[in-house]
């Protein structure tokens, strides 16, 4: 088995609040331009003017540049979000701590009431349902999210490495539906992180 | 004329049902149905997007209360099967089945079936509806494993009635798809005898991919214009979908009926992930599969019945489609990237590098109608322009927030939260989808009712700019609270999302106002006895679309 040094594949101190203004930005900045190029492109259709047919080399730019765009967001995904490597490669690493929690009856269950975590750590959830599909989520007191996963029933491979970098004291929360009575699955302060010198956004509680 | 004259005999008297052949009746009975269907969707959904702003407030008890909390996963259960079954594919199927014959300039195979297609999908959508509403059997349109079949929160025989309004429509469905089919390759009597192979073929693409690797003057001719082609290939996936969904339903009820008889099977006997990874290939299909195949090939038709031009690049376009269909069956697993026990490669295969395909097959589409467009300038700027321009406005900004999502890292943080139902979902479905059918419903409007006479065109274009703004903008507040962690599919009651929800029902409210613009609109262009005369009968040849004299 291969064996990765902890923080050998991350990119340190991006989290999902750093990750997703990432996004927020770089879409914010699409939707404005699309808007304008759409805009643009109303009011000049009905403009007189000379219109000939569009150069086939442009569409064949056009094509070249999805192809381009659709496949290097992955490639620079990989390798700028911090959890990614370790989820693809997963198996191959060794884990500082692991928790086992189990779903049943819409409940989560918990090895000790609050799951302690030293900075740095790299941990496993390993989560069971023996009822229905469940999802599990850890949420900041800001209610942002720091990860999710499925919970799917019967199945012991619901398991999800992270390695924690902030202070903080998070939440629980089911992240998939499973019936009317899921929406209350939340256990606050379930998870506590120290030794960081960072604070997690939302305040450490 | 007068208001009430006007209200009860149409804009300038000008629509007289009784001139209507069958197939006309018959297509506007579709859009007449499908656009009530939209109307319970979009009531359905501004019931939860009230009740979103503050759950704690509005929470209601009494099963029947719109504000009860089953009622609610209720109504978010029976929401988007009325809007994708009892409204788009009514407005879809009602507009191909007349269209079809339309460009094939042959009789429909089959009028008798088409009229079963509609009655079977408007029935079996009531069923699951008023099931849904009295019983509040809420699976959820995605039907986790073993959740359909959780007889401790919900009762088998609500379950059964559910699962058999969807079985009505699936089988609506299957007379649909072999309608098309027999249309496009029979021989109607009298008529030179067709070669239905050849026919099929260049149905389904393959003239048209053989044709990319030929000269021009070698090229064979396409039997089938593009638009029918776009029919065919989504037809394909229409039946694949309604098979899985037939299937998995059988399966459900099986575990119904057994316990309604008293004996409770084991639901661990279904592997969950399984299921999962089966009933998302055939869920797909609709989402990105025909949706996508069907908008593409209605932006072809629009654009060249705008235009009166050929569509730029048309063996592109029509091996685009082609690709589309190849790409829809392997693109399952950008749902399952958030679930440990799928394996890595299809995350990567199909999750992400095959899903990033269908930003370049709709890329492409995009730029084709637009290229056709401009070619033909000046164009006026008619109803059905605009809200072409408005269609493919929703799929440029829909398609790149799926891409988005069906991205390992990413999808980490956004699956399930209101990212994916806001500025996906809804953008793609009000924006985009909704917007290409009124492109066509405005368009077809006077052909179907040969010269009905629009009553307003401020009313349109009310209809167009509340459309636009109110679908962006739900979207848009959606995906705000989204990337801040709020979840679909949930509630919160302590008021952690409320700004972005009040923004986002400030929308909602904008949608249903621009439904209101466009239903009264309809009302007083045909009026009142118009619309009832639409579903009287008709004694006109049914093998006739238009009338000949
Ligand atoms: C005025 C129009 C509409 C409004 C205001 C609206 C509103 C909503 C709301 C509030 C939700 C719940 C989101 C959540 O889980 O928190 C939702 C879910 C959804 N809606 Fe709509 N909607 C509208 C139209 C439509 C239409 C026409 C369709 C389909 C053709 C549709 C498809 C869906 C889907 C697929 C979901 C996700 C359901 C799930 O998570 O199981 N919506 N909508």
């Amino acid at each position: 088995m291969r064996t990765l040094q902890k923080g050998a594949l991350v990119p340190q101190m991006v989290d999902s609040t750093t990750v997703l203004w990432g996004q927020t930005i770089v879409y914010t900045a699409y939707v404005l331009a699309i808007l304008i190029v759409m805009g643009v492109f109303a009011y000049n259709i009905t403009r007189d003017g000379k219109s000939p047919t569009v150069k086939d080399k442009l569409f064949y730019t056009f094509a070249a540049f999805l192809v381009i765009l659709g496949m290097s967001l992955h490639v620079v995904t990989y390798n700028t979000i911090p959890w990614v490597p370790s989820d693809v490669h997963a198996s191959g690493i060794e884990a500082d701590k692991e928790f086992h929690i189990t779903v049943a009856d819409h409940e989560f269950s918990l090895p000790t009431e609050r799951l302690m975590i030293d900075c740095d750590d790299m941990v496993r959830f390993n989560v069971t349902s023996s009822d229905l599909t469940y999802g599990f989520g850890l949420f900041r007191q800001d209610n942002s999210m720091m990860f999710q996963m499925q919970v799917v029933p019967q199945r012991a491979d619901n398991k999800l490495l992270w390695e924690f970098t902030e202070n903080g004291v998070y939440n629980i929360r089911s992240t998939e539906y499973s019936g009317p009575l899921g929406y209350q699955m939340i256990v606050e302060d379930a998870v506590e992180v120290t030794g960081c010198d960072v604070d997690a956004a939302g305040g450490t509680q | 004329m007068t208001l009430k004259a006007t209200l009860l005999d149409g804009n300038e008297g000008a629509f007289d049902h009784k001139t209507m052949t069958p197939m006309q009746k018959l297509t506007l009975r579709f859009v007449l149905v499908g656009v009530v269907y939209y109307a319970f969707a979009a009531i359905e959904g501004m019931v939860m997007r009230i009740f979103q702003v503050d759950p704690g407030r509005f929470v209601g008890e009494g099963s029947l209360s719109l504000t009860d909390i089953d009622q609610y996963f209720g109504i978010l259960t029976a929401h988007p099967l009325v809007g994708i079954f009892g409204s788009t594919y009514l407005l879809v199927f009602g507009a191909f089945l007349f269209l079809v014959p339309y460009l094939m300039k042959k009789p429909l195979w089959s009028f008798k079936a088409a009229n079963w297609t509609l009655w079977t999908i408007a029935g079996g959508t009531f069923v699951f509806w008023v099931d849904g509403f009295v019983s509040h059997y809420a699976p959820l349109y995605t039907l986790y494993w073993p959740l359909p079949a959780d007889f401790d929160q919900f009762h088998p025989l609500s379950g059964a009635i559910f699962i058999a309004g969807i079985a009505l429509v699936m089988v609506g469905t299957a007379l649909f798809v072999v309608n098309i089919f027999k249309t496009i390759t029979y021989t109607p009597e009298g008529f030179e005898k067709v070669d239905g192979k050849a026919y099929l073929k260049s149905a389904l693409g393959l003239t048209g991919f053989r044709n990319l690797r030929r000269r021009r003057k070698e090229q064979e001719e396409h039997l089938v214009p593009l638009p029918v082609a776009a029919v065919a290939r989504g037809t394909v996936d229409t039946a694949l979908n309604a098979a899985i969904i037939l299937f998995t339903g059988v399966l459900i009820l099986v575990f119904m009926v057994a316990e309604l008889f008293g004996t409770t099977l084991k639901t661990t006997a279904v592997d969950s992930l399984l299921y999962k990874n089966w009933f998302w290939w055939g869920l797909d299909l609709i989402a990105d599969g025909l949706v996508l195949i069907f908008v593409a090939g209605t932006w072809y038709l629009m654009a060249s019945l705008i235009t009166g031009r050929k569509v730029y690049m048309q063996n592109i376009a029509r091996a685009a489609l082609l690709v589309e269909l190849v790409v829809s069956w392997t693109v399952w697993s950008h749902h399952l990237l958030s679930d440990q026990g799928q394996p890595a490669f299809l995350k990567i295969v199909s999750g992400e590098l095959v899903t990033a395909f269908e930003l370049i097959t709709q890329g492409l589409a995009f730029f084709i109608t637009l290229a056709t467009l401009w070619a033909a300038r000046p164009l006026k700027m008619t109803n059905e322009l605009k809200f072409l321009l408005g269609g493919l406005l929703g799929f440029a900004l829909a398609v790149p927030a799926g891409i988005l999502q069906a991205d390992i890292g990413l999808n980490r943080v956004l699956h399930n939260t209101q990212w994916v139902v806001g500025p996906h979902v809804h953008v793609a479905i009000l924006v985009g989808l909704t917007m290409t059918l009124y492109s066509a419903i405005y368009y077809l409007l006077p052909v179907l009712t040969n010269g009905a006479k629009l009553y307003s065109q401020k009313l349109a274009n009310f209809h167009f700019w509340a459309h636009l703004v109110g679908g962006i903008g739900m979207g848009a507040f959606m995906g705000m609270a989204g990337l801040q962690g709020m979840l679909r599919r949930t509630l919160y009651f302590e008021g952690e999302y409320t700004v972005y929800m009040v923004f986002a029902a400030l929308s909602g409210a904008l949608l249903i106002a621009a439904l209101l613009a466009f239903l009264y609109n309809v009302v007083m262009t045909v009026g009142l006895k118009g619309a009832i005369g639409i579903f009287q009968h008709s004694d006109r040849d049914v093998k006739e679309l238009l009338p000949t004299e």
